[in-house]
């Protein structure tokens, strides 16, 4: 319980070297994107404000680009310039794009035509009617438009953390995934007051009268700059391998930081999402991840999985998690759950995440086929007796387990069925759960243990290496604690694992945690 | 001098100037006169080549000005317009400075000429480091005056330069126009709708209309030899003020009381009939003295005044 009695303070002191590079690097990924957005929106800005008719295109394009999810766009990224700052700057820049076109061409076309006309009698060139007349009386609107990109990247930054860049974002997802408010805060606040404070600042520049705004605009470049300069300064500590892990991995004892206790592993690490992870490795960007044992990408990418020798990652049984509340409401419901009780071994489960990954087979129909082949399919039956509600998290193993129930109550019961697939992370999904939006989803054992009862120290050790043990803890203190039942298990064990490609962990003769860690010591 | 020799421009379907042709010796003031829309002001801005003429040439001092840099040409030209066209982020000593500092002349001379230009346009020196929109509308056209003398240019161009401000400050400016040196030695064309305005400041009118020249000559010859009913009916309105401001003493000397003897001030003869009414009126004078031509003197009174002017009048209708 120590952790949860932590105060926020508490935490960002511990973690403030953390929090520091994580700001740093926040700004840094803001102001780089920034200057970028500026030096090609702002040309672009006066280009359609001479020739109009472009100006539909220009501001057309923009304007879809700006609707493009941020998660979608940073995953349309990583086949082009692979994972780390430079994806997350480009796609920063295209959202930081909009609103500084849009601006510099409303604040040109707006100037008082006679101003320009004057301009122009007095014998000014195009050029010097630009710098002298056109720009700086359109500055106000282009600074309201910088104003606006800014606020947007200093949100969409956040999200950088998913491929490796960095950022705040670190703590909210990494808090997310680990049902740490402490951590989400951590990043959630500061990454708040960061945009508040430029926003701010920005307005001051704004509301400057002339004769402040023209010594303004001379430094304010040096200050972007600068503060692009900062994403240079956290200075990762160097290894010959590079490990890319999640956010939730990272703050884990029974991930980074048992790593780093248990083993005295020292790899220059990079944080990243679960989504891009596998193919980063594949592509060699990364030489090592922290993967789940039964991901169908293991197979699909040629991966390899380190043997944990020290037995720092618990066992992971999956079993479905059902509010006391719904087993009463649906009284076929346990008995019918039950029913693939350990039917999917590791090997199944990889199987069949390898069709949903690799081959890109609808959970669906990966579902229907795994039914089908073990005898357990049955034609729906329309129910009329209520609808159970069933959730996943957000990703593949997860859906196709979903499918599987799905199937399986509709088959044999007379109940509706509701599907609320893509829950983000375990707090996302426990919380949908406690909070009666959902009747039950597939839970890991060693999740339940370590994330959501979180026991002290010497009990988790006590318990972490023992299958049976662990299903009987959680089993017992989820019924007391939260009115949750834990069902059989389905059979197979989607454990953390770290992987490094086959090719490379043959050359290098690695093929355990310790056998890493001993290489890393020697290069 | 400045000439236009069938110049023609088309915007789109409309004819905005057609076959347009006429001289502005030097020194002179031409007034283009007309409704809005009839083409004046398209016609002044081929001059600076704001706007660029699809037929036609225009000559400056016998040069032809497409052979020259447009820029250069604008530079050399000084330019009022009636929205005057401040830059709001300069201040006035810089709006001022503006053509000097393209031309790149040095500091102390820019600073001369500002001085000796605020000072023969009334502006104080507390107003060269304001900014245009602190300054009231006469004080922004006296700022565009001066912008557009600053560099000496021998040919200004005016378009509509007292159409914003209101009738009180507009008459006094005018009349500080008139009397300004500087601009007695310009060529200068000026484009007006207000027809008093032209008797007022022209030396020949071009009334124009439907993009073409109606008629040529000095505001006297519009009055009393006008080519067509449009040229009469234009100036019908306004017809007993022009004949007070195209008319002066020596013209209707011959209708005036005897001449007497008198040593004291007088007045010159070229004073126009409203400018002598005003005068009898404004100064509460009872009679004034006017030295005429061989320096004869008369004195006159408000009702020998308009007597002499309505015997001039009836004798020019029966002519």
């Amino acid at each position: 319980m120590n952790e949860q009695q932590q105060t926020l303070w508490q935490f960002m002191s511990g973690q403030s070297d953390k929090l520091l590079s994580q700001t740093l690097q926040h700004v840094g990924l803001t102001f780089i994107s920034l200057i970028l957005a500026i030096a090609i929106g702002l040309p672009l800005g006066i280009l359609i404000a001479r020739k109009r008719k472009l100006s539909g295109t220009v501001l057309g394009i923009a304007g879809v680009l700006q609707t493009i999810p941020s998660i979608a766009l940073l995953g349309f990224m990583i086949p082009v310039l692979g994972i780390g700052a430079k994806p997350a700057i480009v796609a920063l820049l295209i959202y930081a794009l909009l609103p500084i076109i849009r601006n510099t061409y409303t604040g040109i076309i707006g100037i008082d035509q006679h101003v320009k006309e004057a301009a122009r009698a007095m014998g000014m060139n195009k050029g010097q009617i630009l710098l002298k007349v056109e720009l700086p009386l359109a500055m106000p609107v282009i600074l309201a438009g910088i104003r606006t990109a800014t606020v947007i990247n200093v949100g969409v930054a956040t999200l950088a953390s998913f491929i490796a860049a960095g950022g705040l974002g670190e703590f909210i997802f990494g808090g997310i995934s680990l049902n740490n408010t402490n951590m989400i805060l951590a990043g959630a606040i500061p990454a708040a007051l960061l945009a508040i404070l430029l926003d701010t600042l920005l307005s001051l520049v704004q509301k400057m009268d002339v004769k402040k705004l023209r010594k303004a605009l001379y430094i304010f470049p040096v200050v972007i700059l600068v503060l692009g300069g900062f994403y240079a300064l956290p200075s990762a500590y160097g290894s010959t391998l590079t490990a890319g892990f999640t956010p939730e991995f990272m703050g884990r004892q029974d991930g980074d930081l048992g790593l780093k206790s248990t083993y005295g592993l020292k790899i220059h690490t990079i944080v990243i999402s679960d989504a891009v992870m596998y193919k980063a490795a594949y592509a060699k960007e990364l030489d090592v991840i922290s993967g789940y044992s039964t991901d169908g990408r293991l197979k699909a990418f040629d991966l390899k999985i380190l043997k944990d020798d020290k037995n720092i990652f618990p066992p992971y049984y999956a079993a479905p998690i059902v509010r006391d509340e719904a087993l009463k409401q649906f009284p076929e419901l346990e008995k019918t759950l039950n029913l693939l009780s350990g039917k999917i071994t590791d090997s199944i489960m990889t199987d069949l995440n390898y069709r949903t990954d690799y081959l890109h087979q609808q959970p669906e129909r990966v579902a229907k086929d795994f039914l089908i082949s073990t005898g357990l399919y049955k034609a729906a039956k329309n129910g009329q007796k209520g609808t159970v509600r069933i959730g996943s998290k957000i990703f593949g193993e997860q859906y196709i387990l979903a499918e599987i129930y799905s199937m399986l109550i509709k088959g044999n019961t007379d109940y509706a069925v509701a599907t609320k697939t893509g829950l983000g992370g375990t707090k996302i999904c426990f919380d949908a759960l406690m909070n009666d939006q959902i009747d039950f989803y597939p839970e890991y054992t060693g999740t339940g243990l370590l994330v959501l009862l979180q026991p002290n120290p010497t009990i988790a050790k006590e318990m972490a290496h023992d299958k049976e043990k662990t299903y009987d803890y959680v089993s017992a203190e989820f019924q007391r604690k939260f009115k949750i039942k834990w069902l059989k298990p389905i059979g197979f064990n989607n454990s953390y694992a770290l992987m490094m490609r086959q090719k490379q962990s043959k050359e290098l003769n690695v093929n355990s945690i310790t056998d890493l860690k001993k290489y890393l010591d020697k290069n | 001098m400045i000439e236009l020799k069938e110049i023609s421009k088309k915007f789109g379907d409309t004819q905005a100037v057609k076959q347009v042709s006429f001289r502005v010796a030097r020194e002179e003031t031409l007034v283009l006169l007309g409704t809005s829309g009839c083409g004046k002001t398209t016609t002044l801005k081929m001059i600076n080549r704001l706007i660029e003429p699809d037929a036609g040439q225009i000559f400056i001092n016998d040069k032809n000005i497409t052979d020259e840099d447009p820029n250069v040409l604008r530079k050399g030209i000084g330019y009022v317009m009636q929205n005057i066209g401040l830059f709001p982020h300069y201040t006035i000593a810089e709006n001022i400075a503006l053509v000097p500092k393209l031309l790149k002349w040095d500091k102390a001379k820019i600073i001369n000429r500002t001085h000796e230009l605020i000072e023969k346009l009334h502006l104080t020196e507390n107003t060269l480091s304001m900014y245009p929109h602190e300054l009231s509308g006469g004080q922004q056209q006296r700022v565009g005056l001066a912008r557009a003398l600053i560099t000496d240019p021998s040919v200004l161009l005016m378009d509509e330069p007292f159409g914003a401000l209101d009738n009180v400050t507009r008459t006094s400016i005018q009349k500080e126009f008139k009397a300004l040196e500087e601009l007695k030695r310009k060529t200068i064309v000026m484009v007006t709708h207000d027809v008093l305005e032209a008797f007022e400041l022209a030396d020949r009118i071009c009334l124009m209309d439907k993009g073409e020249v109606v008629q040529i000559g000095t505001p006297k010859e519009l009055l009393y030899q006008p080519i067509n009913d449009f040229a009469r009916n234009f100036l019908a309105g306004q017809r007993l003020a022009l004949e007070f401001k195209v008319i002066n003493i020596q013209d209707i000397w011959s209708y005036l009381p005897e001449e007497i003897v008198h040593h004291g001030e007088s007045e010159t003869a070229e004073l126009n009939i409203w400018e002598a009414m005003e005068l009898l009126r404004n100064k509460d004078r009872f009679e004034l003295f006017i030295s005429g031509a061989n320096k004869t003197i008369k004195s006159i009174n408000f009702e020998q005044l308009t007597k002499g002017f309505n015997q001039y009048q009836n004798a020019q209708m029966h002519e």
